[in-house]
């Protein structure tokens, strides 16, 4: 039975049917309670932003407050993970993972390689990403592409409350590490989302939008944006299909391709900086691979390859919005040779 | 630094087990170092002969329930713990056979099944990794205890005083061993260590701290057999430093002389296994023939390993793309 309900309250709804289903998923981050310690009120915060709210008192020893150690608390997550739990641990902005990355690429995504299958590393890291919220160059940033690059990580963004509970039963249950991206403008939408317990599969990605024109090749946030894009552009005539990638590691090659091979004209819109991101991927996947079908150079729409400005002023134009999008449309739709 | 005097009375069979230890770890690294020397060892190799008697004292008084976690010089704690020394050899050759079938090499061996939670290449990786399995001992109620070596280098490396510190607010069952050698490379830790002591950091976290002579099995064993004892019983966790000297480079190759003699004296004065024998030897706990006869023994089992390692087929092309989640 599907409601609407919150992108944030969509996480809540499956940790808290995981750990019911399964008592060795534990929860461990910064004020993943709140108030560990202190006089006043436990659950006082329930996480940063509210996620794990309530949590603390319903499965009493299962949420763990840290201190502000990232490398201990990520690194207790990933050793904890090899003894038989399944922890979810917050590392409550992507940006902080230069203080911990050590514990998430050289050890959690090597062990079951590196030991020669012997291990396996059921963790999940979850963290907030992307820019909006005026949080300015060290609490804004898509750092996906990082984690994409390495070998032994599961990297997905879930766009929508539906797919945010989905996939996050799913990285639980799943036996490898995965980096679980949430975007902080997106807590508060609200979507359809069905009460009972269900997995969204990784790699797999989510035509979310049909059309015979461009592809629109996107992820997180950019979802919306493009969707919005897509419907300014309905009205002028220009049918777009919006692919949401939904996971970056694994990478749903085939439905991009067999896109492309449909439209001939893709856009790539990427909240991360242009060098090394989805949208240079996504662009060399289709280039080698799809380079029969293109019938205009591939068009990428990224934030610059700048830090995440302050200002309101300066933030709106970093972040790509669905005008820039409409213009890469109108750039492919009129490219002639 | 002198002998523990007043001890447990250890079991004929804790004494050979010990002797054992030592001795294999001793004839492994001593066998290595000359096999490495014949170009056939490929990478990085870090040797732990000099320091049995801190993986030997520790764990020996550890069981299944527990779980380490191993630094770059990891092969003493590897047999410590009970990882097959067949297995480990032909690891260190690369080849199909090896305790990571070829995948992990010298600076990652690991068996999960044994506790062994790896060697490490990453100087102080190991104490965040063991403050979860402590953590996960304590929530299923085990009674396991886990235990991060690291070495003067990795004293100063945040991680290591960052775990200390979750170790000590979780109250975990949890044991740092600081195995202080003397050089993090070839940096002297009386250089690189602030304090005098790397076990004078505990009273920052309201842990016990605790020195030893690490050439000293019986004072290894003793301080470990009590931090252990209070880490499974709810008490926390303690950090114990070891002090010693490794007997051969920070890695194979590596020519040392940025070192005194200091080797010359402790393989002369102050040798793990010369000390064991002497002691147990003196008070009849054990004859000179026992020791002889598991000399013999475990010569020949690393002649085996060597011999088996070098004949072991080694990984083929397809095994490359094998125990990763994703292929592209």
């Amino acid at each position: 039975m599907a409601r609407n309900i919150t992108y944030r309250e969509a996480l809540n709804e499956a940790l808290t049917q995981e750990m019911e289903r399964d008592e060795s998923v534990i929860v461990m981050g910064e004020d993943n309670a709140g108030g560990e310690g202190a006089p006043g009120e436990h659950d006082a915060w329930g996480g940063v932003l509210g996620v794990t709210k309530g949590l603390y008192h319903k499965f009493p020893g299962r949420v763990l407050d840290t201190p502000i150690s990232e490398s201990a608390f990520i690194g207790a997550a990933i050793g904890a993970a090899t003894a038989g739990m399944r922890p979810v641990a917050e590392l409550m902005f992507v940006d902080f993972m230069g203080v911990c990355f050590d514990q998430i690429y050289n050890q959690a995504a090597k062990f079951r390689y590196m030991f020669g299958g012997k291990a396996v590393t059921p963790v999940v890291i979850r963290t907030m990403y992307g820019a909006g919220l005026r949080a300015a160059a060290q609490h804004s940033q898509c750092l996906y592409p990082l984690f994409t690059h390495i070998p032994g990580l599961k990297v997905v963004l879930p766009a929508t409350p539906y797919d945010a509970k989905g996939m996050l039963i799913q990285a639980i249950r799943d036996n490898d590490p995965v980096i679980f991206f949430e975007h902080k403008a997106l807590y508060d939408t609200a979507g359809p989302v069905p009460e009972e317990s269900y997995t969204v599969p990784f790699g797999e990605a989510n035509v979310v939008r049909e059309g015979g024109d461009v592809t629109i090749v996107t992820l997180g946030r950019m979802v919306h944006t493009s969707l919005d894009a897509a419907a300014q552009l309905a009205a002028s005539g220009v049918e777009c299909e919006v692919v949401d990638l939904r996971t970056t590691s694994p990478l749903d090659e085939d439905t991009v391709l067999e896109s492309v091979e449909g439209t001939g004209r893709v856009v790539v819109v990427d909240e991360a900086h242009p060098r090394c991101s989805i949208a240079t991927d996504i662009s060399a996947l289709i280039a080698q691979k799809a380079f029969g079908a293109l019938q205009a150079p591939i068009e990428m729409v990224n934030a610059p390859h700048t830090p995440v400005p302050f200002s309101s002023a300066l933030e709106d134009c970093y972040i790509p919005d669905a005008q820039r999008v409409v213009n890469a449309v109108k750039t492919v739709t009129g490219w002639t040779r | 630094m002198t002998d523990t005097l007043e001890r447990k009375t250890l079991t004929r069979e804790q004494l050979l087990d010990a002797y054992r230890t030592m001795r294999t770890i001793r004839e492994f690294e001593e066998r290595v170092h000359r096999e490495f020397a014949t170009g056939e060892i490929p990478g990085f190799v870090h040797l732990y002969a000099g320091e049995e008697a801190s993986a030997a004292g520790v764990c020996l008084n550890l069981d299944d329930r527990d779980t380490i976690a191993s630094t770059h010089r990891g092969h003493g704690h590897c047999i410590a713990k009970g990882v097959d020394v067949g297995e480990m050899m032909a690891e260190i050759y690369g080849r199909r056979t090896g305790s990571c079938h070829g995948k992990g090499g010298s600076m990652h061996i690991a068996d999960l099944s044994k506790g062994m939670l790896g060697a490490n290449g990453i100087v102080g990786g190991g104490p965040p990794l063991i403050c979860g399995t402590a953590l996960a001992a304590k929530i299923k109620g085990t009674g396991g205890v886990s235990v991060a070596f690291f070495g003067d280098g990795g004293s100063n490396q945040g991680t290591t005083l960052e775990s200390m510190n979750l170790a000590c607010v979780w109250n975990l069952p949890a044991v740092f061993i600081a195995e202080n050698n003397g050089y993090a490379e070839s940096t002297a830790s009386a250089w690189s260590v602030a304090s005098d002591n790397i076990a004078d950091r505990a009273a920052g976290f309201g842990m016990p701290g605790v020195i030893v002579d690490g050439f000293d099995f019986f004072a290894t064993y003793e301080a470990a057999r009590e931090a252990i004892a209070r880490a499974r019983q709810g008490g926390g966790p303690t950090l114990i430093e070891m002090k010693f000297t490794r007997y051969f480079g920070h890695f194979e190759g590596d020519q040392q002389t940025y070192r005194a003699d200091e080797v010359a004296h402790a393989r002369a004065e102050l040798d793990c296994l010369e000390r064991f024998a002497a002691r147990v030897t003196e008070t009849a706990e054990l004859s000179r023939a026992d020791l002889d006869a598991l000399d013999a023994e475990i010569g020949a089992e690393i002649d085996k390993a060597v011999d088996d390692a070098k004949a072991a087929p080694l990984p083929t092309e397809a095994d490359l793309l094998t125990d990763v989640y994703v292929r592209y």
